[in-house]
């Protein structure tokens, strides 16, 4: 099972820092979010991508974190060499973290 | 209570023409709002207008003018835009004459100025956020332009403009400032302000809160993206806030798609910084309730920081970029080959680069070796992009690609490449005391 399961994410960018949310589908999963959506994990996910610090901001009221994560644009949007400069697609990368697979039963899938 | 209603006309520069007629015909709108100015468009605008003093707004002024006036004319339907660019006056004279040709005799075109403040900052030590100082640039520096607040365009409003053009504003003023006009709020009531600023983030975009950039086949459908219709902000005197869209217009306005706009480029949503407020989105809350109606609650605010954040383009660098592409079985390791040969090859010829990349695109390109790791694709695109002080370097790396074909390893195809100056922005923050705006106005 992977996040992509109970959320959704979308990146955005401004300068070398990028922000990607992640927000459940059904709130009732949010607390999932915070369990297995942790700073390290992400940390570990981005490995190589983000040089910078991971900051996880919490919205119980709408269901969603929200990872702030520093020197993650190849030294800025306006002049990073990378392909995808904004790192738009970081969120589909983010949705991609495995579950455990006996969490299904709670979803909405 | 009173409701004005804000239609959303474009997310970028480039953005679809048709969905803004759309609105301006359909949606009943109070005003149309059009957000075209990227970070670094100000600095090649400046650029244009080094060359052409009548230049340096958006390309698509008047094509957007021309499409949309005659309705938004005809509904009582009001414009705001920063398509002014590094222009604001060339802006609203192109926009007058087109009002002219068009027959909308007495069209009232407003010219917020006031953002460019290169003249005052340019030999200033001032830091930046990428470690120079603004005078450190020298004669790098292109741009340098102040994001300005609702203020003069809810003055300009009052002063009975029916399109305010400015060039650099913060792209939430460009809503709030119609809703400062329209319900007077104080510029001090932080609350009303944060929830203003919550209706133009969620807004400015366009596209991306009714669905655009938002499909994920079997997970997230979306209906008719090619006619996807752009927003609508029902917000109320209290700053109540309704997001819906055009009845029959593609794409759709869920909660969800609110939800990921909501946090669209926000960092700490507790405080995200304006030149009116400080917002506060934490506390928000989304429902819907209806089809394609979604209610938004709880923004609020705290008092703004008295600094405008500045942009600073200036040239950075050149680039250099080449491409190929192999195929079938052992693809990714021809791939590899091509990639070690050209890198070998730059060094033999002393071409110099500050930064070299190289990318195997179908496999690692987007997220690096650790992501990918596992992944045999049918086919691999090789990118070798670097970064030198001169074009002339910049073009080696495009060149050193391209003679793979005769070369490099076996079935490579459809060679490309590239050269160009990077024009890049900085940021720092000036008194908002420095910055003089003022509006001129013109008349069809």
């Amino acid at each position: 099972m992977k996040l992509r399961d109970i959320a959704h994410s979308r990146t955005g960018d401004k300068g070398n820092t990028s922000n990607v949310s992640l927000i459940a589908y059904d709130p009732n999963d949010y607390d999932v979010l915070c369990t297995y959506a942790t700073i390290d994990r992400v940390k570990q996910l981005f490995d190589g991508i983000v040089n910078g610090e991971v900051t996880r901001y919490e919205l119980p009221g709408i269901g969603a974190l929200n990872f702030v994560m520093t020197e993650a644009l190849g030294g800025g949007v306006t002049r990073s060499l990378a392909i995808d400069a904004h790192g738009k697609s970081l969120s589909s990368a983010l949705l991609n973290m495995d579950l455990p697979d006996d969490l299904r039963s709670g979803s909405n899938e | 209570m009173r409701t004005i209603r804000l239609g959303a006309g474009a997310g970028y520069s480039g953005d679809r023409i048709e969905p803004a007629v759309e609105l301006a015909e359909k949606g009943k709108l109070d005003y149309l709002v059009f957000e075209c100015l990227a970070e670094r468009t100000i600095a090649l605008a400046q650029a244009a207008r080094l060359k052409d003093p009548n230049a340096g707004f958006d390309p698509l002024l008047e094509a957007r003018m021309k499409a949309v006036l005659p309705a938004c004319r005809a509904n009582g339907v009001r414009i705001v835009t920063n398509m002014g660019a590094a222009n604001p006056i060339s802006a609203a004279r192109a926009t007058t004459a087109i009002a002219q040709q068009l027959g909308l005799r007495g069209l009232k075109i407003a010219a917020v100025t006031g953002d460019d403040v290169l003249g005052d900052l340019k030999n200033s030590d001032r830091h930046l956020d990428n470690g120079f100082t603004v005078d450190g640039l020298g004669n790098r520096i292109a741009s340098a332009n102040a994001y300005l607040g609702g203020a003069s365009i809810a003055q300009a409003l009052r002063d009975g403009a029916d399109v305010v053009i400015t060039g650099r504003a913060a792209d939430p003023s460009l809503f709030l400032g119609p809703l400062i006009h329209e319900f007077d709020w104080a510029m001090d009531d932080w609350p009303l302000l944060g929830r203003g600023i919550l209706v133009g983030h969620l807004l400015e975009c366009a596209g991306q809160v009714t669905g655009g950039y938002f499909a994920d086949p079997g997970y997230k459908d979306v209906k008719d993206l090619a006619r996807l219709g752009f927003p609508i902000g029902e917000v109320r005197e209290d700053g109540d806030l309704i997001v819906t869209k055009v009845a029959g217009s593609g794409g759709r306005v869920t909660a969800a798609t609110v939800k990921e706009q909501l946090l669209y480029e926000i960092h700490d949503p507790a405080r995200y910084f304006q030149p009116d407020v400080v917002a506060d989105f934490s506390r928000v809350q989304v429902e819907e309730i209806g089809e394609d109606r979604v209610h938004v609650i709880g923004a609020s605010g705290t008092p703004k920081t008295g600094e405008l954040k500045v942009s600073v383009g200036y040239i950075d660098s050149y680039v250099g970029e080449g491409q190929i592409s192999y195929a079938g079985p052992g693809a990714l390791e021809r791939g590899r080959l091509a990639i070690e040969i050209v890198r070998e090859r730059l060094a033999l010829s002393g071409v110099e680069t500050s930064e070299l990349r190289s990318d195997l695109i179908g496999s690692n390109a987007l997220h690096g070796e650790n992501l990918s790791l596992g992944c045999q694709p049918y086919e691999v695109r090789v990118r070798v992009i670097g970064r030198t002080e001169t074009l002339a370097q910049a073009r080696r790396i495009g060149e050193e690609v391209e003679t793979l074909y005769t070369n490099g390893p076996a079935g490579g195809g459809g060679a490309w490449k590239s050269a160009r100056e990077v024009v890049a922005v900085a940021s720092t923050l000036i008194p908002e005391a420095d910055v003089r705006t003022a509006v001129q106005y013109f008349e069809a």
